[in-house]
């Protein structure tokens, strides 16, 4: 990150309701950072999963609780990072089992972590119990 | 901050046909769950998932697809979706979803797969 890094903040109650809200601030921080249309895209679904993680894993649906979503990018990575205060859940530490096990095991889960992974070029996971809990996320912004 | 999200349903000689339209995310999966139990509860296995209109969707969504497509090809049914735009034909992709699900470009070629003597079921055998 340079000096001439942007940074952008959303608060948000921990509802889906919202995650649509979430999708529009990721997608015009995407934009505004210079990614294309189809990184946008794939920036829009990770932040998307990771937010869904915390509103039904960490916080279990609790809506008087708030997602933070903190946005830095500069000429060559925008980073997001997703916070809360709920319980210590690891997404990253979620095993990916192969699609068809999953599908004979009549079992969704991991999905959404699987997709962060692919679609962004860098995630690691923070706690720090019973403070605050931290998603990292990188994406490189590529050159036109 | 809208979400929208709508549902419809009809019926395609004995092919439940439901068609999304819309953010199938976190939010507004659980209806679609709800309509592919309603089909089930009604003894319809065979189904066709239209997303001609739907113009994105997250795991929540995905997840209910795998969800139920097993115990529909228990019961000689399948779920076949159709008409995907390419942004939402991608994230299928990243998951390898092609490869479980039967997918077809039209609605009228995915209601014509059931009746096919030998449609193979993708990613069986």
């Amino acid at each position: 990150m340079t000096a001439l890094e942007r940074k952008f903040t959303l608060h948000v109650p921990s509802s889906t309701e919202n995650l649509a809200m979430i999708r529009e601030f990721v997608s015009n921080i995407g934009t505004q950072a210079g990614l294309d249309a189809r990184d946008v895209g794939k920036l829009e679904l990770a932040v998307d999963e990771a937010c869904a993680n915390v509103i039904e894993h960490a916080y279990g649906n609790d809506t008087s609780k708030d997602v933070v979503i903190r946005a830095t990018f500069d000429a060559d990575e925008l980073h997001i990072d997703v916070e809360d205060t709920g319980r210590g859940f690891d997404p990253t530490a979620v095993k990916s089992e192969e699609l068809d096990k999953l599908v004979a095991a009549r079992k969704s889960g991991g999905l959404g972590m699987r997709l962060i992974k692919t679609l962004m070029d860098e995630v690691r996971y923070e706690i720090e119990p019973g403070r605050k809990n931290e998603l990292h996320m990188m994406k490189r912004i590529r050159k036109a | 901050m809208p979400n929208p999200f709508a549902l419809t349903k009809s019926m395609e000689g004995d092919v439940a046909v439901i068609s999304l339209d819309g953010y199938l995310d976190a939010h507004t999966a659980p209806q679609f769950e709800a309509a592919i139990q309603d089909e089930m509860d009604g003894g319809h296995t065979r189904i066709v998932v239209d997303c001609a209109p739907l113009t994105y969707i997250s795991s929540a969504g995905l997840g209910v697809f795998m969800s139920f497509v097993e115990e529909l090809r228990e019961q000689d049914g399948d779920i076949k979706i159709c008409a995907l735009q390419p942004k939402v034909q991608s994230t299928f992709e990243v998951l390898g979803f092609a490869e479980i699900f039967d997918i077809c470009d039209t609605r009228q070629e995915a209601v014509a797969r059931f009746d096919e003597p030998h449609a193979a079921t993708v990613g069986e055998g």
